[in-house]
């Protein structure tokens, strides 16, 4: 198919428009963290650096604990990652493969509560988890964020389990393998691109989450990035030090992208196995 | 092997079901109960029964009023230019074209930033003095020199809103696009033979063919928006009518139940967060059309 000049210019003026779009506030992000505080505070700022300088980046650790706050979020993402992948890919299974009562009621359980409004539970889960004394843990974080992830993960492991050829499942069986031996050592190792694909989206959503990490997390050494950043105090009440904000968003965000950028096919196709859910 | 199986499943499920019940379906079970009395979470405040008479209050509570009114007009709003910008975005990276891979990467990347650190960035943006995104608007006419966006009634939410369709207009774009491509292409030859034109094998074929998708899609974006909270708590925390529902929610869970009989009143803020959203839930599932067995 041939297209007019006319066509040929008004998509790629639409494709710039989209590229930019998506990524110039990264990039202003990342221009306004290099400025010296001079440039920065400049009624009309430029499109490019004057000067560099990489001191917003050094205070970022130095003035404040973001190193302790990129640790709890570390911590608190991958183990709910690896948690939610365990028992996800137990359920998953069995949904998938398994033959049982009542599994239009499981899965309608599970979609359910990937349609929770968070905040509906916030009140009531703060004041289970306070009885707990686990506000100001890691477990009181995990332990929700696993719930709230595990529809995801296990809706989108049972497809995947389900595409895998059976052949293989029945002649482990036949040969004596129980059905927690055939996941262990031949299902989950099929579906290493799956569970990977599995692990980055309940990472990213971890990761990402805000509002029970804002609730259940209220020292500035226990807050996880999201809200080390929403939080970003300066030396005085009504001063934010914009510049270390942006190295801070910079810093985070990176790897992230990165990371989503080198799967994107698999995330792609995860998210639509997951039913829209994103 | 069948019997034996049930167990199995029953195992290998039963971690789920407790995790999903603990945290979600007894806190709402709970969030429920607590709606029918008056209670605050500072010592010494007496626990009464009172019926429904926390519900009955809602409807006087001009804040909670506002913060309806502002969540449906954000949700209406973002989830209608979402919908628009997706189906033209989609177009345009459906096109064969030099840069396709590079731009359907750059889509995800307004996905994966969390939004309370977009937020902040957006934040930057519209600053009242430095911000580069005020000074694009009063270039453009949109405002008059010097007025702070994030600061005036009426502006604030458009900001608000500018953000969170900057944020999922380009993942909705992928959704679309995969069902594009799931459109054979000899039905737009056909067409063509036939002397259709661009326009009309637009809307004769393209936009019949992906209406199911973009449902799906329109009603969880909708789900989504009517519970909005970091955009709107990172931006301006509510103030300048931009308050929302989960953002006023919070508010009266967390602020005003330590010095005040408030807790109840906020849980029976949550129960209406939770039909609303019910309400949407319900038709997205069914308009999936999901197999459940």
């Amino acid at each position: 198919m041939s297209r007019s000049l006319t066509q040929k210019i008004l998509l790629y003026v639409a494709v710039v428009f989209i590229l930019v779009w998506c990524v110039f506030p990264l990039y202003w992000a990342f221009v306004s963290s290099i400025k010296p505080d001079q440039d920065l505070f400049e009624k009309n700022p430029s499109l490019f650096p004057k000067r560099v300088t990489f001191e917003n980046y050094v205070k970022v650790f130095k003035e404040r604990p973001f190193h302790i706050n990129i640790k709890n979020s570390i911590i608190v993402a991958g183990v709910t990652t690896v948690v939610a992948l365990t028992i996800g890919s137990l359920a998953g299974y069995a949904i998938a493969r398994l033959k049982f009562k009542g599994k239009v009621v499981v899965m309608s359980l599970i979609l359910a509560v990937s349609m929770f409004p968070q905040v509906s539970i916030l009140g009531s889960l703060f004041l289970i988890l306070r009885s707990m004394k686990l506000i100001n843990t890691y477990t009181g974080l995990i332990i929700p964020y696993t719930a709230m992830n595990l529809p995801l993960t296990v809706w989108v492991l049972q497809s995947f389990f389900r595409e895998l050829p059976k052949e293989v499942e029945e002649s482990a069986f036949i040969d004596g393998a129980s059905k927690l031996r055939t996941l262990w050592s031949i299902v989950l190792p099929m579906s290493a691109p799956g569970l990977v694909a599995t692990g980055l989206l309940t990472f990213i959503a971890a990761w990402n989450e805000f509002l029970f990490a804002l609730t259940f997390m209220q020292r500035p050494n226990l807050y996880t990035v999201p809200v080390a950043v929403a939080l970003f105090k300066g030396a005085s009440q009504y001063e934010i030090p914009w510049g270390q904000l942006m190295a801070a968003a910079v810093i985070v965000t990176l790897p992230l992208v990165i990371l989503v950028l080198i799967f994107q096919n698999r995330i792609i196709a995860g998210l639509s196995a997951g039913a829209v859910k994103g | 092997m069948e019997k034996r199986s049930g167990w199995t499943a029953f195992w290998m499920i039963l971690p789920t079901i407790l995790v999903i019940s603990i945290i979600a379906f007894f806190p709402l079970f709970k969030t429920f109960y607590d709606s029918f009395y008056s209670f605050g979470l500072r010592p010494g405040i007496e626990r009464k029964f009172v019926g429904l008479q926390n519900y009955f209050r809602l409807f006087q509570d001009t804040r909670f009023i506002m913060a309806l009114k502002n969540t449906i007009f954000f949700t209406v709003v973002s989830v209608a230019l979402e919908t628009i910008l997706g189906v033209l975005i989609a177009i345009v990276v459906h096109q064969r074209f030099a840069l396709r891979g590079i731009v359907r990467a750059a889509m995800l990347v307004p996905w994966a930033i969390p939004t309370a650190i977009s937020s902040q960035m957006w934040r930057w943006m519209f600053h009242d003095q430095f911000g580069i995104m005020s000074r694009l608007w009063e270039k453009l006419g949109i405002i008059d020199p010097g007025t702070p966006i994030l600061g005036t009634p009426g502006l604030a939410m458009w900001a608000i809103i500018f953000v969170d369709v900057w944020k999922t207009t380009p993942f909705m774009a992928l959704l679309i696009l995969a069902g594009l491509q799931v459109i054979p292409e000899d039905i737009y030859e056909a067409a063509r033979i036939d002397g259709a034109g661009t326009i009309q094998r637009f809307f004769r074929i393209t936009l019949p063919l992906i209406t199911p998708t973009i449902g799906v899609a329109l009603i969880f974006r909708t789900l989504d928006a009517l519970r909005v909270f970091d955009v709107v708590y990172i931006m301006t925390r509510g103030a300048v009518n931009t308050e929302t529902l989960a953002v006023y929610n919070r508010h009266v869970l967390m602020d005003r139940a330590f010095t005040g009989a408030w807790f109840g009143y906020g849980s029976a803020i949550s129960v209406f967060i939770f039909v609303l959203i019910s309400i949407f839930a319900i038709l997205y599932i069914k308009s999936l059309k999901l197999r459940l067995d």
